[in-house]
């Protein structure tokens, strides 16, 4: 008993070390120019990657605890992509005339609303299905996902080349303005989702036993389930809305996560897979940005490294 | 024989529509680009004409490259987009580009055949690899593949500022075929009467290497012929007009449900509706939003990928 | 006292479980019996509301399973069900704890733990507590689940086909624990059973079904007659006297 809980615990000491270290890294490394000026703007980027990679993280996590494998992931089921299709319709609809006239934050939780609507009527009627296979309901995600994003560039394509302008920059939030406005809406976001999300830490435990065990524990399982998708589908607009889609990086977190924590339980992965997704981001972004000095390509470098993952989950058998 | 009387008439007459619709916007760009005043003639000979042909040509080939690909995979989820083959033909474009700038556009399209020959290859290796639990294991994979190899096209066309061409490769658009600029589709198409006239072989050698071989039939050469007319088709298409998703697969399936599995009877319904939902999806992207142009891929996009997910869904019970 | 009124369980097309009523009372071991198909399981299923019933009501102890909280009747009733494929990597002590969840809903206190300690002692798991379950015999890991049931300390403990992939030995080893569940602790067991020859053996009454309905229902001195069998299987089998026992030999 006491061995099985020490790993862990040495784990996240060793992981919060490292991502302390390269957060560290990250604010001074190559700082030409005045700290006054450097520190508040790299500091926002590091805010808004550390929110987006906890937000990837806790999400995959508690979504393989309820979808009962460890291969479906929010992103592989084409939420981020939803996100992208809901934020065009309403600029599509509502015009960025009117757009601009509301208060961001509010436009903010409205999208996070539809959002969490949307998904959790949508996924709810794709788990319901008694026996659908797990290969059909990768393949339908997948295709949903794509079918979203046709939709997205569709309506992209007819709004005007102004409406469209400001849709890209709410769409990707890039790093280098980063508005400190939708950064501070996410962090409220990401702290209401996650205290809501703690209290329920045992009951992914149970969960994560099936559905039969779980109901026969005394668990409502219909409301646990739809309680956990609300709570992915928030967090999964926030980490859209601050880095855009990457479809395997939180597969690639969660699984790590699972072989690195040597144990099971959601009060140890969870922490251990967002401190794996915090060293992740902002350790690739080091590398990329300061390393190699090139920009923005860290998501094609997790979409390669997370698709080979992908693929060798599947030829061990994993996804059944 | 009198339907596929009935379904070429449909076709010219689609055809007739091609040619005849969004008159001011294609004379407008006449005018741009001929910088006179020409008569209606010249017009529909360097712009129209090739234009309504390339789309018969796409549509035809692609449709029946697709249904090469599922008699040989005995599969019906396989076709270019879903087994890496169109994402390869777009890196070997990609590399060609980088490389060897120079090469004539027949030279580019034999490397982007190469490449997607060389991809295809690769996803049937892992294939064997996956335990094939279910028929759907099998796009899945190849969509994943896709998705790496993408990664790697992106890496580079980012890194040297080519991602515009990668998405015109990636993304169908047939607004700016002229006349000159789309020919090297006649040779997907000669593939394709080929591979009509080997239809039977084909069909036997999706059936297994024993079952041919006891036929007295070299299985290896045939599977070879079908993965070659596949990859050049492919490439022909990606460096002439951009990709368009799930053509290859939604078509083959259709008509199956419409004449039966047949390959002799189904090829030419085949080609005939992969020309007839081209041609469609063109005419629709011309004037949803007339004058503007909305490319190809994003309406075979939606058009396909909610196909794709009603068959998924509808026909389970024939294809599982 | 469980109670079944007038329980269908219908789907689309097919009827599963055809207007049960049946009354289990406390204590003792009662075993369900019947050929293939005949909704054994289902009714299990619909007692423990792991399926929601098509027709009828089921109470226990005067607590209707439709309506009362599931966490109030996870302290009355367990169900432990033929298929368990945790994905999760536990050992014999996390997943027996997991039996106190109804109680302490995740956060154990040192009563909950001794109650885990005793449910592992009393399928003598002692020295397999901190393996996990994935380094465990099939015999073994059925028994660490049937300590977790009984870690829930309800009343009334349901099983469905406990002796399934178990060889002789451990079968029955295992009906003798069910036994003394019963006898010692107290508990009401309802098993799900194929072998109508350990339902003889182990319970104080047997229920028959066939075709979603139950045929027949009594001690098993009543059911383990040529007629009723014949009745329930379409088999012509003979019964001997075995110690007392009534056996039935149908291998031959």
């Amino acid at each position: 008993m006491r061995e099985t809980r020490a790993r862990p615990i040495r784990v996240l000491l060793i992981l919060t070390a490292i991502a302390v270290g390269v957060i560290v890294l990250f604010m001074t490394l190559n700082a030409r120019g005045r700290w006054d000026f450097i520190l508040p703007f790299r500091g926002m980027k590091v805010v808004s990657m550390v929110l987006a990679a906890y937000a990837v993280a806790v999400s995959t996590v508690l979504f393989q605890t309820v979808g009962h494998n460890r291969i479906l992931t929010p992103a592989i089921m084409g939420f981020d992509s939803l996100y992208i299709l809901l934020q065009t319709s309403l600029v599509f609809s509502l015009g960025s005339a009117r757009l601009t006239a509301l208060d961001p934050r509010l436009l903010f939780g409205l999208e996070v609303v539809t959002m969490v609507l949307f998904a959790v009527l949508l996924y709810r009627w794709l788990f319901s299905g008694t026996s659908r296979s797990l290969h059909l309901l990768v393949l339908v995600g997948i295709v949903f996902g794509l079918l979203f994003r046709s939709l997205a560039s569709f309506m992209q394509r007819i709004i005007d080349p102004n409406e469209f302008s400001i849709l890209q920059d709410r769409l990707f939030a890039n790093f280098n303005s980063v508005e400190s406005d939708l950064l501070l809406v996410s962090f409220g976001m990401v702290a209401v989702a996650s205290l809501a999300a703690w209290q329920l830490v045992p009951v992914y435990d149970v969960l994560a036993l099936g559905r039969d065990a779980a109901i026969n524990l005394g668990l409502d399982y219909g409301r646990a389930v739809t309680t956990v998708l609300v709570l992915v589908a928030v967090l999964v607009s926030v980490s859209t809305a601050l880095v855009g889609p990457v479809t395997f990086f939180g597969l690639l977190v969660a699984n790590l996560a699972y072989q690195v924590a040597g144990t099971h339980k959601h009060r140890f992965i969870l922490p251990v897979a967002a401190l794996l997704a915090v060293i992740c981001l902002v350790g690739g972004q080091l590398i990329l940005e300061r390393v190699f000095a090139f920009d923005t390509a860290l998501s094609i470098v997790i979409e390669f490294l997370g698709g080979i993952l992908f693929l060798v989950l599947l030829i061990r058998g994993i996804a059944r | 024989m009198k339907r596929l009387l009935l379904a070429t008439f449909a076709i010219l007459a689609l055809a007739l529509i091609s040619l005849l619709i969004g008159a001011s916007s294609v004379s407008l760009s006449s005018l741009l680009l001929f910088r006179e005043e020409q008569g209606t003639a010249q017009v529909l000979l360097a712009s129209r004409l090739p234009r309504t042909l390339a789309l018969i040509l796409a549509g035809s080939s692609l449709a029946v490259a697709g249904m090469i690909m599922q008699l040989l995979t005995q599969n019906r989820y396989v076709e270019p987009t879903t087994a890496g083959t169109a994402e390869s033909a777009s890196l070997g474009l990609l590399a060609v580009t980088l490389l060897a700038p120079d090469v004539p556009v027949i030279g580019k399209m034999l490397v982007a055949a190469a490449f997607a020959l060389a991809g295809t290859a690769l996803f049937l290796r892992i294939l064997k690899l996956v335990p094939l639990r279910s028929p759907l294991i099998v796009p899945l994979v190849g969509i994943v593949l896709g998705g790496i190899i993408g990664a790697v096209a992106n890496f580079f066309a980012y890194r040297f500022n080519l991602m515009q061409s990668l998405n015109a490769w990636t993304n169908g658009d047939f607004s700016s075929v002229l006349r000159g600029r789309y020919e090297l589709l006649w040779v997907g198409f000669a593939l394709m009467i080929l591979a009509y006239l080997a239809a039977d072989r084909l069909t036997l050698a999706g059936m297994g290497r024993d079952f041919t071989t006891n036929l007295g039939l070299k299985y290896r050469r045939i599977v070879a012929f079908g993965l070659v007319v596949v990859s050049m088709v492919t490439a022909t298409i990606v460096v002439s007009v951009g990709m368009m998703y799930f053509l290859g697969l939604i078509v083959p399936n259709v008509v199956s449900l419409l004449v039966g599995d047949s390959t002799r009877r189904a090829l030419p319904w085949v080609a005939m509706m992969g020309a007839g939902l081209v041609l469609v999806c063109d005419i629709v992207g011309r004037v949803v939003y007339y004058p503007y142009e909305i490319p190809i891929g994003t309406i075979m996009g939606i058009v396909g990928s909610a196909l794709f997910l009603i068959l998924l869904f509808k026909g389970r019970g024939r294809f599982a | 006292m469980i109670e079944i009124a007038h329980v269908s369980k219908t789907y689309a097309d097919t009827v599963v479980v055809r207007d049960v009523s049946l009354r289990i009372p406390r204590g003792g071991v009662t075993s369900i019996i019947g050929p293939n198909g005949a909704g054994k399981s289902t009714l299990l299923s619909l007692v423990s509301r792991l399926l929601p019933m098509t027709a009828g009501t089921v109470t226990v102890d005067g607590l209707d399973v439709t309506q009362t909280p599931s966490d109030i009747l996870a302290k009355r009733l367990s169900i432990l069900r033929q298929e368990n494929r945790v994905t999760s990597r536990l050992t014999v002590r996390d997943l027996v704890e997991f039996g106190r969840y109804p109680y302490s809903k995740g956060r154990l206190t040192a009563e909950d733990r001794a109650h885990a300690a005793r449910a592992i002692g009393f399928l003598g798991l002692e020295a397999l507590a901190d393996r996990y379950l994935d380094e465990l015999s099939g015999g073994q890991r059925q028994r660490a689940y049937v300590a977790m049931v009984l870690c829930q300390d309800t009343d009334y403990a349901l099983f469905d086909e406990p002796l399934n992939n178990l060889d002789m030995k451990h079968a029955v080893g295992m009906m003798k624990l069910l036994r003394r569940a019963a006898d010692d602790l107290g508990k009401t067991v309802v098993l799900v059973l194929h072998d109508i020859n350990f339902a003889s053996c182990y319970s104080d009454t047997i229920i028959a079904m066939r075709d979603g309905a139950v045929l027949h229902h009594g001690t098993p001195q009543e059911i383990m007659t040529r007629d009723v069998i014949r009745d329930i299987y379409d088999m012509d089998v003979e019964i001997q006297d075995v110690r007392g026992y009534r056996i039935s030999s149908y291998y031959i």
